[in-house]
Parts: C-alpha cells; sequence; structure tokens
C-alpha cells in the first residue's frame, strides 16, 4: 500500500488505528485559466465569454450566500489564493497536520456540473478530472479523484467513465444531489451501468441545483434551509433510486451520500417500507421492501455529523443505518469542517470509530486494509 | 368522574364530487361550473382508486369512501370508540389557478361540512380549508367561520406555491391566533413544484412518500421566517405527516442554526425546543416497524409525551381491522395521544369539555 504516513500528526484521532481516510476534501482552482490546457479553443471561448451557466439566475455569487466567504474556515485561506487551491497548503494544514492517509477530491464548483449546456458540462468534467491528476494527484500519493460528470447527459457521462476505468486513482464518479430530474430516472442509468462495469461507487455530494423550487413547496428564503433541504433532496434521491428499480437492474451499485447527513436514513426506510406495502399493485417491480436495498446499496459520510440533542441518540441511527456503512468525511476546507478528533462524540465505541476512519472506506473503495 | 373519549384529529369526509358542493358555491360560481363544464375536481395526491385513498372494507358498492355521516360512523366514530372526531376536507380547493375561484371553492367546502356533517351529529368539529393562493381570502373565511365554535382550526396543505412561513402569509397566523385556532398542515401538494426538489418522480408511492420531505421544509420555514417568535400563540397540528422523521429533521435544523443563526436572529432559542412548544402530529401513518423496542427508542428521540395526537385517517388505509394504535406504542401512553394531548392543543374543544 503505499501510504506515506507522517511521522508527527498532531490532529490524527488515537483511534485511527486503521488508518484515516477522508472521503470528502474540496479543491479550487484558483482561476478557470487552470482548466484551460484541457478545454478545446471552442470551450474556453464559452468558459470565459458566457461562463458557467447553473439551473439559477446567479451569473455570478451564491442564491443564498454562505456563512463565510467561499464557505470556507477563515484559517483555510493560503497567502494571497483562495481555500483548498494550493497543494501545500492543504498538506500541511489537513493531510499532514491530521495524518490523512487517503483524502478523497470531490471538486465542486466551477465545474460545469449541472450546467444548462449538455456539451459544455461534459467538456468541463474532462477537463477537471485532468486537472485533479495533473494538478493534485501527480505530486500527492495520499490522494484521489472523483470521475466528475456531466451527469444531465448520461450517455456522456457513461463516455468519460469508461475513459477513467482501470486507472485506480479515481475511485468513485461523482455526481451533485440536486439533479434535473430524480437519479432513478432512465435518464441516469447509463452512469450506473458504467459505474457498475468499473467497479466504481458513485457518490452524490449535497448540492447542485435542480432547475426546479428548493423545497417542493417553493423556493425558501434563507442558507439555514438550504442547509435542511440537502436533506429532503437526498431523500427523494434515496426514494427514486430505490422505487424505480436501479438496484434490481444493477444489483451491484454501491451508492455513496456525502455531506447528506444520515440521521434521516432509517425514518426514509421505514416510511417507504409502510406504503410500499400498500401500494405493491403499482411497483411490482421492486422484488424486496425498500429498506432493503437502503440496507445493501447505499452509505453515507459522516460530516456533518448529526447532532441529536441527546447526543446518545447517535448510537441508535448508526446501529439502525449499519455500522459498517458509515465513512469520516471532513469536508475541508469549508466552514462546517469536522474535525477527526472532535466530531465523534467518546461513546462511540472505540473500534467502530477505528471503522468509520478507515475500515468502511477501504471496504468501500476495494482497497487492501491499512 | 368518567374519563373523556377519545379525540379522532383526522377524518376526511370525501364530496360525493364536484356536484356535491354545487349547491353550496355562489351563483356566478354555480353558472360556471356549469356553463364551462367542469365536471371534476380531484388531487393527484390521493386518485381516488389508490388503495391508500381508501381502504377495501370502506368502499361502498356504487358508492365513494368517505362520503357520508352513516359511513363515518359506522366505520370510525362508533367503531374505534371517538368523542369527538375532527373533519379535514381534503377536497383540492387549492388546485385551481384563479384564487377566485379557489376561494369560491373554499367557501363552498367549508359550508358543505357545516351543514351535512357538523349540523348532523354533535361528536363533530371541522377545519376551515383556508385559500392560501390569496392571504386575503384566507383570512376573510377564518373571519367568516370563527365565531362557530365547532371550527377548531384552520387547515393548509404541506406543499403550496411558496413555503409558508413566508410573511406574506402572516396575516392569516395572526387571525388564527386571534380566534384561538392551531394553524392545520394536512399532507398534500397544490401541485405549483414537483413533489420533490429534483423533478418528478415515476410512481405514486414516491409521491406519497414525498409529504414527509414537504413537512419538513413546511416546518423550517415556519420556524426560520420567525413565526412563532412573531405568532408565540400559535399552534401547529401537522396531520397525516408522519412522525419518525421528526427528530432527525429537528438535529439537523437545530445543528445549523447554532452555525448559522445570524441569519435568522429572531429565532433566539433551538429550533428543537420551539417546534416542541407548538408543534402536534397525528399518529396515522405511523411510519416506524412494528418492534416495541424500537418504537420505545423512537418516542425517546422525540423527548416529549406531548407530541402526538391520535387519528384514524379515515377512510385513508394505513392500517386493518381495528389496529388504530400503532403497533408497538406503548399502552401508557394512549390515553395522553387520544385525549390529554388533544385537549391540550385544541382550545375551543376545552370550552365545553368532551362527551364521556
Amino acid at each position: 500500500m503505499n501510504v506515506v504516513r507522517p511521522i508527527a500528526a498532531p490532529g490524527r484521532p488515537a483511534v485511527a488505528t486503521l488508518g484515516l481516510f477522508d472521503c470528502d476534501i474540496h479543491p479550487r482552482p484558483l482561476s478557470l485559466e487552470e482548466y484551460r490546457p484541457w478545454l478545446s479553443a471552442e470551450m474556453w471561448h464559452r468558459l470565459s465569454t458566457y461562463g458557467i451557466r447553473p439551473r439559477h439566475g446567479f451569473a455570478k455569487g451564491y442564491p443564498f450566500p454562505k456563512a463565510a466567504p467561499l464557505a470556507s474556515r477563515r484559517d483555510a485561506w493560503p497567502p494571497g489564493k483562495v481555500p483548498a487551491s494550493d497543494l501545500d497548503f492543504l498538506r500541511a494544514q489537513h493531510l499532514d497536520f491530521h495524518g490523512i492517509d487517503i483524502g478523497v477530491l470531490n471538486p465542486l464548483q466551477p465545474s460545469g456540473q449541472g450546467d444548462q449546456n449538455d456539451a459544455f458540462s461534459a467538456a468541463m468534467a474532462y477537463a477537471v478530472n485532468e486537472w485533479q491528476l495533473e494538478r493534485w494527484l501527480r505530486d500527492e500519493p495520499r490522494l484521489r479523484a472523483s470521475v466528475v460528470v456531466p451527469y444531465e447527459d448520461g450517455e456522456a457521462s457513461a463516455r468519460e467513465i469508461r475513459r477513467r476505468a482501470g486507472d485506480r486513482r479515481f475511485v468513485q464518479v461523482l455526481l451533485m444531489s440536486r439533479t434535473a430530474e430524480p437519479l432513478g430516472r432512465k435518464r441516469y442509468w447509463p452512469i450506473y451501468e458504467a459505474a457498475c462495469e468499473a467497479g466504481l461507487p458513485v457518490a452524490f455530494h449535497a448540492f447542485g441545483y435542480s432547475g426546479w423550487a428548493m423545497t417542493n413547496g417553493g423556493w425558501p428564503s434563507f442558507y439555514i434551509e438550504e442547509v435542511s433541504e440537502h436533506a429532503t433532496s437526498c431523500q427523494s434521491q434515496v426514494i427514486s433510486l430505490i422505487v424505480e428499480g436501479v438496484f434490481e437492474r444493477f444489483p451491484s451499485l454501491r451508492i455513496l451520500m456525502i455531506e447528506c447527513g444520515f440521521a434521516w436514513i432509517p425514518s426514509v426506510g421505514w416510511r417507504l417500507d409502510k406504503h410500499w406495502r400498500k401500494l405493491k399493485d403499482e411497483v411490482p417491480h421492486l422484488r424486496r421492501a425498500p429498506s432493503e436495498y437502503l440496507r445493501q446499496n447505499f452509505w453515507v459520510s459522516t460530516q456533518p455529523m448529526d447532532e441529536p440533542e441527546r447526543p446518545e441518540h447517535l448510537l441508535d441511527v448508526m446501529e439502525w443505518i449499519g455500522w459498517d456503512r458509515i465513512l469520516y468525511a471532513s469536508d475541508y476546507p469549508h466552514w462546517d469542517f469536522d474535525d477527526p478528533r472532535t466530531a465523534f462524540p467518546a461513546f462511540i465505541p472505540p473500534e467502530r470509530r477505528r471503522d468509520i476512519f478507515g475500515a468502511n472506506a477501504r471496504a468501500l473503495y476495494g482497497m487492501p486494509a491499512a | 368522574m368518567t374519563r373523556p373519549r377519545a379525540i379522532d384529529c383526522d377524518l376526511h369526509p370525501t364530496p360525493a364530487g364536484l356536484a356535491a358542493l354545487v349547491p353550496y358555491l355562489e351563483p356566478y360560481w354555480r353558472d360556471s361550473v356549469e356553463e364551462r363544464g367542469m365536471e371534476a375536481l380531484e388531487s393527484a395526491s390521493y386518485p381516488p382508486n389508490a388503495p391508500i385513498t381508501a381502504r377495501a372494507d370502506w368502499r361502498p358498492r356504487g358508492g365513494r369512501a368517505g362520503a357520508t355521516l352513516a359511513q363515518l360512523q359506522a366505520e370510525a366514530l362508533d367503531r374505534f370508540g371517538a368523542g369527538i372526531g375532527i373533519l379535514n376536507c381534503l377536497f383540492p380547493v387549492q388546485l385551481p389557478f384563479s384564487e377566485d375561484m379557489s376561494a369560491a371553492f373554499a367557501r363552498a367546502l367549508n359550508d358543505w361540512v357545516r351543514a351535512e356533517w357538523l349540523d348532523r351529529d354533535p361528536r363533530l368539529r371541522a377545519s376551515i380549508v383556508l385559500p392560501m393562493a390569496s392571504p386575503e381570502h384566507a383570512v376573510e373565511e377564518i373571519e367568516r367561520l370563527a365565531p362557530d365554535r365547532r371550527f377548531v382550526q384552520g387547515m393548509i396543505l404541506a406543499m403550496g406555491e411558496v413555503p409558508a412561513g413566508r410573511r406574506t402569509f402572516w396575516p392569516v397566523y395572526a387571525a388564527l391566533e386571534r380566534h384561538g385556532l392551531p394553524l392545520a398542515i394536512h399532507a398534500g401538494s397544490a401541485y405549483r413544484h414537483p413533489v420533490t426538489s429534483v423533478g418528478w418522480p415515476s410512481w405514486y408511492l414516491e409521491d406519497y412518500a414525498a409529504h414527509q420531505q414537504g413537512f419538513q421544509s413546511t416546518l423550517a420555514s415556519l420556524v426560520t421566517e420567525g413565526v412563532f417568535a412573531k405568532f408565540p400563540g400559535l399552534k401547529v397540528v401537522l396531520l397525516e405527516s408522519g412522525v419518525s422523521w421528526l427528530p432527525p429533521f429537528l438535529w439537523r435544523l437545530t445543528k445549523t442554526w447554532k452555525g448559522v443563526r445570524f441569519e435568522v436572529p429572531w429565532v433566539d432559542r433551538p429550533p428543537a425546543e420551539i417546534v416542541r412548544d407548538h408543534v402536534r402530529l397525528t399518529v396515522q401513518p405511523f411510519d416506524a416497524p412494528d418492534d416495541p423496542d424500537l418504537v420505545r427508542r423512537l418516542l425517546d428521540h422525540l423527548r416529549s409525551d406531548e407530541l402526538l395526537l391520535w387519528a384514524s385517517d379515515w377512510p385513508h388505509w394505513q392500517f386493518d381491522g381495528d389496529a388504530v394504535a400503532p403497533p408497538g406504542l406503548p399502552a401508557d401512553l394512549l390515553p395522553r395521544i387520544m385525549v390529554d394531548n388533544p385537549l391540550a392543543t385544541y382550545a375551543r374543544l376545552r370550552e365545553e369539555g368532551v362527551p364521556s
């Protein structure tokens, strides 16, 4: 195993004896010029002239302004640069300090995912993937890349996945959680087919803009609601993936939900089971209770850790979800970063924390134990 | 002293069709229905033939489930031994895009429930169905019907055009608070948006499941916009909402609030506390397994035995036979759910005492 373990990592939790695996790090280009080497002249012209055009009206600026500049920790800004744009700084502040053995990159915007223009989104995805390899992975063996795909175009996404298949530097396919249609719809099935072929899990990370109102009752007013609505969007995706029969067609498909929260998962399974028993006639393609697919085909990352009012209630939900399904994520460099030393209450048994820090991710990503 | 009998907080009388409401429409709208050939108004939330919409043994041959007082009495009120039943009409006055038409149907529906149900069985109470497309119309409807003490709350659907906490609705909440009426929020959508925030699903099962997301978003809106700070006397009752989603929703909202409460400074205490003080939920459907140990742990997550209200959800199919109490609920909690909690929630049910 190609692991570079720092000699001293003051920020590493002692229980991480099976490795410290961070499945959510967000690299960012200092400027869009960083993507240029991998964009055609036509696509560079589009990017530099018309910009990224997501499914909302804010050409610049956020629909819901964040809690901090670039949603980032105040101490994550390298001098003169933006957070997570500088490998040396990221190494020192995060990988070395916390003793991260493996960190998975999940590039968010400006990645072109969910763009109104499918061809542009596909060109950007290719560029962002090359950028991850060249800019981050080439000089840092602890990092892994995600296959960024233009998910609104299933066929183009499948091409990008097949292009990366077999390249062990890519460990998963990356989608955003708010898509133009629910993820179980057939337009997305080429993604699942290619991912299963390549043996890659499909991760969806909270965020993105579907083009629909952010709640099923209209647009909310506040950032606090936008954050809350990540959970409801992801719930809808889970329901769609299960009810559409995706896991009947692709039983080996593994879905990882990143930054979606996790305490809501049992309730969604229970609710689906309850109503499925009454509505089985509508969905004969489901051969098992919905919660069984949920237990079999889904994984979750921890950040932001759900925090019950009585902290020990966390044990109930983690047990209901399945201890082997829970992966540590830091969300570096964002403001709501989870420090591996403090994110997990001490009453979570040490061997459970140990697995959340390392073994569960290695099992999902098919890596040998540390 | 005899203990008051149970209060069934969610019953759905259903007009046999649009025609049943015509006598209660104002002349202009009666003419419109006829001249424009309006034959039906049905909501996609409850397709009449879908299994959940009505239990098989509550579907009369040749008639409509939930359509007559005799059905209600035989199938729910008498059978489950309710001393009081609250009628929540789901005839979809929220669907029409014309706010005038929506308000006209709401008035007709409320007059229908008063004349054909409330006047015929003293055990019955009802919601004022609110035409929220126009807050002005909604306030007018509250003012028109609030003097009739048998109307015990105002009712909206979980999914409207904009989230329920928005300031545009505050005159409605002021009127409800003034009259001591809770705001009831029932499962359902005005279908101004897809039932998921990521677009339209393929299956009705997804549509019905999506109410759970609608309730979370609605509650987040009511809390973060400051409705409960502005109207400290307002109570909210979630109907047909499910229950098990509430604790994780509150954990997440409360944690996020700790991080970004500068954005909503009027939310001056943890959302979980606000919700426990103001919000109640009915117990059908109860979205948990039957395992009593699991249910006990789930109830522990709610951190209160005051939140749940008894409901059969008649004639919707949530349970079979007489199993109106969700399996796994501890027996000592039932009296609270059936009587104490509804009485504490509904000021107007406390006024005259409850038939025992």
